[in-house]
């Protein structure tokens, strides 16, 4: 039984661990599997940088001005760099969950390709968007 | 009064109570997120070098206004489910989860309400 304020512990030093860390070897399908929760964070952080943008437009020129030219700067064009790729990647990794949910591309060969395709399809989006900016 | 046998009203529930509910709703707002955020990304780039004449206007379109709500909702939304399954997965104490689910879930609905009234206020300004 668990109540609203906690679990019960069990027995955590005798338990054996999966994946067991030090032994595992990364795939590239658990890898991107980890990149997906990974980039789902660092979106979730990014959507502040969405939400000052909007409430800068909305507090007036100088306050718009100011934000524009802070996302000028060379360090917040690297983290909007950052911020694009982590969305594409985790759009294109959405996809392919989409399409696993609806019971296509389990085989490991398909898995495997889908994953290639993601890390493709995520680099050309993200090149486009920074060319066409 | 509820006509619903035991059996009826616990299966499929799991022991969220919830059913798929939680699973149903991040894969719908997902889907929704693949055209939003696709138009999100154009309509940055597109502003990205525009003066503050410029943006208004281009907040002034309803279409505009519509979809960057639309994407709001769903970005936090989806955001807020997220994150839920990784402080489940990964915190451990159960006063800091609770604590953090509550913190996760104010601030999703604080940031979504703020960035949707600026672009409302943007909108229908003078």
């Amino acid at each position: 039984m668990h109540s609203l304020w906690g679990q019960k512990q069990m027995n955590r030093s005798t338990r054996p661990l999966s994946p067991h860390l030090q032994v595992y070897r990364l795939q590239l399908t658990s890898g991107l599997s980890v990149l997906h929760r990974g980039t789902g964070i660092l979106l979730t952080i990014g959507t502040l940088l969405l939400v000052c943008w909007l409430a800068a437009l909305a507090a007036g020129p100088e306050a718009y001005a100011a934000t524009q030219a802070w996302f000028g700067t060379w360090y917040m064009k690297v983290l909007l760099f950052g911020w694009s790729a982590a969305l594409f990647y985790h759009l294109c990794n959405g996809i392919r969950h989409l399409f696993w949910d609806a019971g296509m591309g389990y085989e490991l060969k398909h898995a495997y390709a889908s994953g290639y395709a993601v890390l493709i399809a995520t680099a050309v989006l993200t090149l486009a968007t920074w060319i066409a900016a | 009064m509820n006509l619903r046998s035991s059996l009826g009203i616990v299966r499929g529930l799991g022991s969220a109570k919830n059913g798929t509910h939680h699973w149903w709703l991040q894969r719908l707002t997902a889907v929704a997120l693949v055209p939003l955020s696709i138009w999100l990304v154009a309509a940055i780039v597109c502003l990205s070098g525009a003066d503050y004449a410029t943006a208004v206007q281009w907040f002034k379109s309803p279409i505009n206004a519509a979809l960057m709500v639309a994407a709001l909702f769903a970005i936090f939304y989806h955001a807020q489910l997220g994150v839920q399954v990784v402080f489940e997965d990964y915190i451990h104490t159960g006063w800091v989860k609770m604590t953090a689910q509550i913190a996760l879930k104010f601030a999703c609905i604080l940031l979504g309400l703020l960035a949707a009234i600026a672009v409302l206020k943007v909108t229908f300004g003078a």
